[in-house]
């Protein structure tokens, strides 16, 4: 057994995708006594029974008020829990901020086995909000793409331009107005349907 | 324009700091102000120690709480400024609120009474009541606490005290897993609103000047910028005026309204501005005068003895052993040095002292200011009982017997 594998990890997280993408790089770094918890309902009492040693939760997740008070009160959790037990690297805790990780560990753990978790989870918090604004922005791409072919039709219909004519007018229309193109279109389908046009 | 970065939960208490960059007080003092929407305690705190930004709406206990290493790690923060006084209310469930005074009105005003009942209704409930408080350290949870115990009730024995943020207690009151909660506004008149609970008590009855929300930064950050310091307090002191002013009020619930600040309907946001609570769903609202204080009676000043009541009653509780270090470093978090320093120019009355009897006025009395003249309102607590500052065991000793 490795000594990583000695080591109890709870994940609390209501994004069922980032605690896997967490779980997983866990297991690949050779931990593998993970469990991942929703943040509802009685999570607390679970997470009591699980006596973990660190526990990963999101930064802004509404739940860690209900999960300090518990880790204040308990009588069933052996060792106190404390959030970034080392207080001394800041540099670490910065950057665990930043990526929104917030992490509990049982008192008296060496910091040099709870680094290589902490580190992990940043990274994997890190590449999981990439993901998630990439994904944000494809959706927009998308939404955008909808709306401008739509201000084309509506164009070439009310002032019979073939389609390239239609898109040059609405980009430069756009860099004179110093707006974005869906912007642009987003108006003019918006002036079309007061004008009494079919959306 | 120094940016600024400011945390804070959606309350109506967050109002001043909205206000301030919302009707352009914090601009017209240098600042461009960013204000970071979180939804817990928790998450404030961490992102005001650990520097992601610079002050913060705070529990005044919590601000204690830090500085004496009591949630989480130790760190010197301070309050050099009160946000406002009061705005919370207790919501029951209707089937435990049965067995309370069934005119829902004289409940909220006879604390006296309804401290005894509510004792007695523990008793016929279903089940040891569950009650939400948003968090161990807050103004709620220790005015709960000190009116539970005038009515008999053991806090920690007699009752489940459940910790939830303020934005979930309607919807777990509703799915029955708290029989109660108590919170700021407005969750208490959303909750009434969808049926989840009635008002029972309300904070302004059990202490009439209750301390609340402070203006929270870390002590080393305040010294080191002492400037903008004041500039900030100089524009969240004049959005405090103007959250005050009555004639402000439809336009602030409006503006509390938007998703980005507290993001409940402006109907429900009035309520508590006004003063004017639904207490039960489908009742005509009663008026509950000065339920919340932003700015009159220079409200804003961080009275040392008002520190010191929020340190007498964590040592009540077994949350701190009493110590003189740990008295003074308590008193110590609430700054009226700097608050005077800030404001004395602004041309505000100021308090001549920065220490009083906490709960000693009945009625309206003047004081000494150093500038114009300064009436402060009655601050009596329910009960009757006198906080003197400089004699805390002895205050406690009384409240025990």
């Amino acid at each position: 057994m490795t000594p990583a594998a000695t080591l109890r990890i709870v994940i609390v997280d209501d994004s069922g995708l980032r605690a896997s993408v967490l779980e997983e790089g866990l297991r690949e770094a050779g931990y593998d006594d993970i469990h991942v918890v929703l943040p509802q309902g009685a999570f607390v009492a679970k997470l009591e029974r699980m006596a973990p040693d660190v526990v990963l939760m999101d930064l802004g997740s509404p739940s860690r008020d209900t999960l300090e008070e518990m880790l204040a009160v308990s009588r069933a959790l052996a060792r106190p829990i404390a959030m970034f037990v080392d207080q001394s690297d800041d540099a670490m805790i910065g950057a665990a901020i930043d990526a929104g990780v917030s992490a509990y560990v049982v008192d008296g753990l060496r910091k040099d086995r709870v680094k290589p978790i902490l580190d992990l989870a940043i990274r994997r918090f890190n590449a999981f909000a990439r993901m998630q604004s990439e994904l944000d922005e494809a959706r927009t791409a998308l939404a955008d793409r909808k709306t401008i072919d739509k201000a084309k039709a509506i164009l070439m219909q009310t002032r019979s331009l073939s389609e390239p004519d239609t898109y040059a007018l609405l980009r430069s229309t756009a860099m004179r107005q110093n707006k974005r193109i869906a912007e642009v279109a987003d108006a003019l389908i918006t002036a079309h349907s007061l004008l009494g046009g079919q959306p | 324009m120094t940016p600024l970065s400011l945390a804070f939960l959606p309350l109506t208490d967050s109002a001043p700091l909205i206000v301030a960059r919302a009707k352009g007080f914090a601009e017209g003092q240098g600042i461009d102000l960013n204000l970071v929407r979180t939804t817990s305690w928790a998450t404030l705190r961490d992102r005001l120690v650990y520097g992601q930004v610079q002050a913060a709406h705070m529990l005044a206990p919590l601000a204690i709480a830090v500085n004496l290493g009591l949630s989480q790690h130790p760190a010197a923060i301070s309050a050099p400024f009160k946000l406002n006084v009061n705005g919370n209310a207790l919501v029951m469930a209707s089937a435990f609120a049965l067995a309370l005074d069934p005119e829902p009105a004289k409940r909220v005003n006879d604390p006296e009474a309804t401290a005894h009942d509510f004792a007695n209704a523990i008793g016929l409930y279903k089940r040891k009541p569950v009650i939400g408080v948003v968090h161990r350290f807050s103004s709620h949870a220790l005015m709960l606490r000190y009116w539970l115990a005038y009515g008999g009730v053991d806090p920690d024995r007699d009752v489940n005290l459940r910790v939830l943020p303020p934005s979930f207690m309607g919807e777990a009151l509703r799915l029955g897993e708290i029989d109660g909660f108590i919170a700021g506004e407005p969750w208490n008149s959303v909750a009434v609103a969808e049926g989840a609970g009635e008002i029972v008590a309300a904070g302004v009855n059990i202490w009439r000047r209750g301390v609340e929300k402070v203006l929270a930064m870390r002590t080393d950050w305040m010294e080191a910028n002492a400037e903008t310091v004041d500039r900030l307090l100089v524009a969240v002191s004049q959005a405090a005026a103007w959250c005050d002013d009555p004639a402000n009020r439809e336009e602030l619930a409006q503006m509390l309204e938007r998703p980005e600040h507290v993001g409940q309907p402006a109907e429900w946001i009035m309520a508590g501005l006004s003063g004017q609570l639904m207490l039960r769903r489908g009742d005509a609202p009663v008026a509950v005068p000065e339920f919340v204080l932003f700015h009159r009676e220079a409200s804003g000043f961080p009275w040392r003895s008002q520190a010191l009541w929020i340190y007498s009653q964590l040592v009540r509780w077994g949350m701190v052993e009493a110590d003189p270090a740990t008295e003074r470093q308590a008193a110590d978090v609430f700054r009226p040095d700097v608050y005077r320093r800030a404001l004395g120019a602004a041309g505000l009355p100021m308090p001549g002292a920065s220490m009083k009897l906490e709960g000693a006025l009945t009625a309206p009395l003047p004081v000494g200011a150093h500038r114009g003249a300064l009436t402060l309102g009655p601050d009596r607590f329910f009960d009757g009982a006198v906080f003197d500052p400089e004699d805390i065991s002895g205050y406690l000793a009384a409240l025990a017997r």
